[in-house]
C-alpha cells in the first residue's frame, strides 16, 4: 500500500478540500485525517463511527496533598512552570518529565498516564476512515498524529492507497504526518505567505528521504508568484502536478458540505483535481 | 545461536516486518533448535525514540543478530553499542528468512537507511 | 494591552489580523509567535538587524566520572538516553531539557551544553520580533517562551500565534489580556472556531471574533456566536482585491485608509471594553 500525505505548511491553502475531493475519485483507498488538533475531513465525508477509543500519550506529575511537606524542591526543578505557588500542577504546562518526582524527598508525586485525545474509527462509502482530536492544550500531538496512522493501517487490507490529510506547519505534527509515507503532495497556493511555507516545509520533507510534489491551489491570484513557485519546483525538481484557479464557488461548494466533485458548476475544478491524481499516480508507478 | 525477526505476526510462519522500531512483534529464534519466543514491542506506540527502545528490547533479548528492512540512524547507533549485527530480510516469512540468513545468502546492513532518511524517523512528540 | 490573535484553524487570516492591527495602532510591538512558519514580516516589511540564537539545554556525560548504571536512561521519559554495555547514547534531538537526567545521575557525570533550537530577530526599535523554529526541529515552545521574555512592557503587544490548539498555542496566549478569535463562514473555520473557543475559555481570557472572508450566505457562525454570547468584533469581506494584494504582501490597511482607521477603532473598542 502506498501512504500519500497532503501538508501544506501554511494553513488553509485547501488541503482538505483537495483530500476531499480526491477522496471522492481515488477507488481501493482508506483515509486518514492526522491534522489531530484541528481536524476537518470528518465534516466533508459523510461517515458511519465504528469505534471510539480514549488515547493516553502522556504522563502528568500528580502531588499526593497528605504526602506533600511543602519543601518546594520541585518547583525549583520544574523548568516548564508547572508547580503553582499551592503546590498544584497546571496539566497544560506540565510536560510530563518527572524531574519533580524525582528530588521529591517524601514520594508525595506520581506520573500518571492521562488522556491526551481520541481516537476514532469509521466506515465511509469511500474507505474505512480514521481520524482523532487532541484534547484542547494537551501535550503529545505527535503521539496521537502516530496512533492515527497505525489505527489507520492495521485496517488497511488490500488497499491500495492510503490518502492522509496531514497538519500545518514544519514542526513535530508534521513530522509525525510524514513519517513513512511513500509520497507527499504539498498543496500551497499563490501567496508570497505560500510560497515561503512552501519553501520551509519542502527542506523537511526532503530532509527525510521522502519524494514530494506540488499542488499550487489559486494560481492564477498572482502569475509572478506561481511563475516562481514553479522555478523554485524546477530547480528542486519537484514535479508540480495540480494547478487550481481562485474559485469563490469552492467557498460556497463547502458551505453546503460538499467538495468540487459534487457540484455540476465546479466542473472545470474536478477536472484539473482528476488530472492532477492522474499525474501523481503515473509519477508514483515510476 | 540466537536470532531478531521482526514480525508482523505471532508465529514463526508470519511475514518479515519492513519496519524495525514500529514492528508490531519481535520474534526470537534459536538457530539451532528452532524454538522461538514471541516479544510485543511496546516501542511500536511510542511517539518519540521508538527505534532506541526496540534497540535496547533486541539486546536485551539476548540476540546477537537482528533481521529486519530498515533501520534509522537512531536504532542503528543503538544496536552498534550492542554489538548486533543487522541483516536485511526479504518479503518473505520470518522462517525463511532465517533459513536464508543461515545459508548466508541475506546482505548486512552496515549503513542506515540512506543519508537522511529516517534521521528522526522515530520522534514526535512535543 | 497584550492581544493574541488566534484561530485554530490555518489560514483563516491570523497573520492578516495581527499585523493589520500592527500596522494600524503605531504604537504597539507585533511579535510573530508562529514559529514554524512566521509570515508577519512578509506584510509589516520590517528591517531585520539583530538576531538571537535560540538555544536548549542538552546532556552531556564526562565519560570518566560516569559508571555506566543507566539511571539517566530510566528517568527519561523522552527515549532521549540510552545506556548500552555501560556506554550513554543521547539523542539530541528527542531530548524535552527538563534537566532530569542530571538529577538522575548519582555520581554527578552529567552536565548540560547548549544546543541551537531556532532564531529570533528583530527591528532595531524592537517594535517587531519574530522567532523561526530550525528546519526538521520538533519543539517550538522554548522559543515562544524566549520572544515572550521580549515582551515591550511600556507598550501594547500583538501575538500572532501558530494555528491549532496545542502547547503551542497555550503558550501564546498565556498572561494575555484579550484574545481575538479570526475564522471564515466555511464549516471547517466554524468546526475550528469551536475548538479555539474552548481553549480561551480554558484559559479564562476575554475574547472576541474576526470573521475573515465574510460572504453574505453564510449565517452559521453568526449563529453559533450568538448563541455563545461572544462578540463579533470585525467582519473582512470575502473580495478578490483582497486577495490578490495579500497575495503580494499588502493588507488593505496599508493601501485604504478606511480600513487603518477600522482597525485603530477595532483596538480602542477591545481597550475600552477590558476598562469597562
Amino acid at each position: 500500500m502506498k501512504q500519500i500525505v497532503f501538508i501544506s505548511g501554511k494553513g488553509g491553502t485547501g488541503k482538505s478540500t483537495v483530500v476531499a475531493s480526491l477522496v471522492k475519485y481515488v477507488k481501493n483507498i482508506t483515509i486518514a485525517d492526522c491534522d489531530v488538533d484541528t481536524p476537518n475531513l470528518h465534516i466533508l465525508l459523510p461517515h458511519k463511527r465504528t469505534a471510539k477509543s480514549d488515547f493516553t500519550g502522556a504522563k502528568l506529575a500528580f502531588i499526593n496533598d497528605e504526602k506533600c511537606i511543602l519543601c518546594g524542591q520541585c518547583r525549583d526543578v520544574c523548568r516548564f512552570g508547572a508547580i503553582s505557588d499551592e503546590f498544584v500542577i497546571n496539566p497544560m504546562k506540565c510536560e510530563g518529565c518527572g524531574a519533580c518526582q524525582l528530588v521529591c524527598p517524601v514520594e508525595a508525586i506520581t506520573m500518571d498516564n492521562v488522556k491526551i485525545g481520541e481516537v476514532y474509527e469509521a466506515d465511509s462509502d469511500y474507505g474505512m476512515f480514521t481520524y482523532a482530536l487532541l484534547d484542547i492544550g494537551a501535550e503529545g500531538s505527535g503521539k496521537l498524529v502516530t496512533q492515527v496512522k497505525k489505527t489507520s493501517q492495521k485496517k488497511s487490507g488490500d488497499q491500495i492507497y492510503s490518502l492522509i490529510d496531514g497538519s500545518p506547519g514544519i514542526g513535530c505534527v508534521v513530522i509525525a504526518s510524514i513519517t513513512g509515507a511513500d509520497a507527499v503532495v504539498i498543496v500551497t497556493e499563490a501567496t508570497l505567505s505560500g510560497k515561503s511555507d512552501l519553501e520551509r516545509v519542502q527542506k523537511v520533507v526532503r530532509h527525510f528521504g521522502i519524494k514530494s510534489y506540488v499542488c499550487i491551489n489559486k494560481f492564477d491570484l498572482n502569475s509572478s508568484v506561481t511563475h516562481d513557485i514553479e522555478e523554485f519546483c524546477h530547480l528542486n525538481e519537484i514535479t508540480v502536478i495540480g494547478k487550481i484557479p481562485f474559485e469563490p464557488g469552492i467557498v460556497k461548494a463547502l458551505q453546503q458540505l460538499e467538495t468540487p466533485m459534487d457540484d455540476v458548476k465546479l466542473l472545470h475544478i474536478k477536472n484539473e483535481i482528476v488530472r492532477m491524481w492522474e499525474t501523481l499516480e503515473r509519477e508514483m508507478i515510476q | 545461536m540466537k536470532i531478531a525477526v521482526t514480525s508482523t505476526g505471532q508465529e514463526i510462519s508470519s511475514q518479515l516486518e519492513q519496519k524495525f522500531g514500529r514492528a508490531e512483534y519481535f520474534i526470537i529464534a534459536e538457530t539451532s533448535t528452532m524454538e522461538f519466543q514471541v516479544i510485543d514491542n511496546k516501542a511500536s506506540l511510542e511517539a518519540g525514540g521508538a527505534g532506541i527502545q526496540a534497540g535496547q528490547t533486541i539486546i536485551n533479548s539476548g540476540a546477537t543478530v537482528l533481521i529486519t528492512g530498515n533501520v534509522g540512524p537512531n536504532a542503528m547507533k543503538v544496536l552498534k553499542s550492542g554489538k548486533i549485527k543487522i541483516y536485511r530480510g526479504q518479503r518473505e516469512s520470518v522462517e525463511k528468512n532465517i533459513e536464508m540468513f543461515n545459508k548466508h545468502s541475506l546482505e548486512e546492513i552496515v549503513d542506515s537507511v540512506e543519508a537522511h532518511h529516517g534521521m528522526k524517523n522515530e520522534n514526535s512528540s512535543t | 494591552m497584550r492581544i493574541a490573535v488566534l484561530s485554530g484553524k490555518g489560514g483563516t487570516g491570523k497573520t492578516t489580523v495581527a499585523a493589520s492591527l500592527a500596522y494600524a495602532v503605531k504604537t504597539s510591538q507585533y511579535i510573530d509567535c508562529d514559529v514554524e512558519e512566521p509570515n508577519g514580516n512578509i506584510f509589516l516589511k520590517a528591517v531585520l538587524s539583530e538576531s538571537e540564537v535560540v538555544h536548549v539545554p542538552v546532556p552531556e556525560v564526562d565519560v570518566n566520572l560516569c559508571n555506566g548504571c543507566g539511571e539517566c536512561a530510566r528517568a527519561c521519559q523522552f527515549n532521549a538516553m540510552a545506556v548500552i554495555n555501560k556506554e550513554v547514547l543521547i539523542f539530541e534531538e528527542l531530548c524535552h531539557s527538563c534537566g532530569a537526567c542530571v538529577i538522575a545521575c548519582p555520581v554527578k557525570a552529567i552536565h548540560e551544553k547548549k544546543r541551537p533550537l531556532g532564531v529570533i530577530s528583530a527591528n532595531c526599535s524592537h517594535t517587531f520580533i519574530q522567532g523561526a523554529l530550525n528546519l526538521n526541529e520538533l519543539m517550538s515552545v522554548p522559543i515562544i517562551r524566549r520572544l515572550k521574555e521580549k515582551m515591550n512592557q511600556h507598550s501594547h503587544v500583538i501575538l500572532d500565534s501558530a494555528p491549532g490548539a496545542s502547547c503551542t498555542v497555550v503558550n501564546t496566549i498565556e498572561d494575555c489580556d484579550y484574545c481575538i478569535l479570526v475564522t471564515e463562514p466555511t464549516p471547517f473555520g466554524l468546526h475550528d472556531l469551536k475548538i479555539a473557543v474552548e481553549l480561551v475559555k480554558k484559559a479564562e481570557l476575554p475574547f472576541g471574533v474576526i470573521v475573515n472572508k465574510a460572504m453574505n450566505e453564510n449565517q452559521t457562525i453568526k449563529e453559533f456566536c450568538h448563541e455563545n454570547n461572544i462578540e463579533i468584533i470585525m467582519e473582512i469581506p470575502f473580495q478578490k482585491e483582497i486577495a490578490v494584494n495579500y497575495s503580494k504582501g499588502l493588507l488593505p490597511v496599508q493601501y485604504d485608509i478606511e480600513w487603518k482607521k477600522k482597525f485603530n477603532e477595532l483596538f480602542r473598542n477591545i481597550e475600552r471594553s477590558l476598562e469597562a
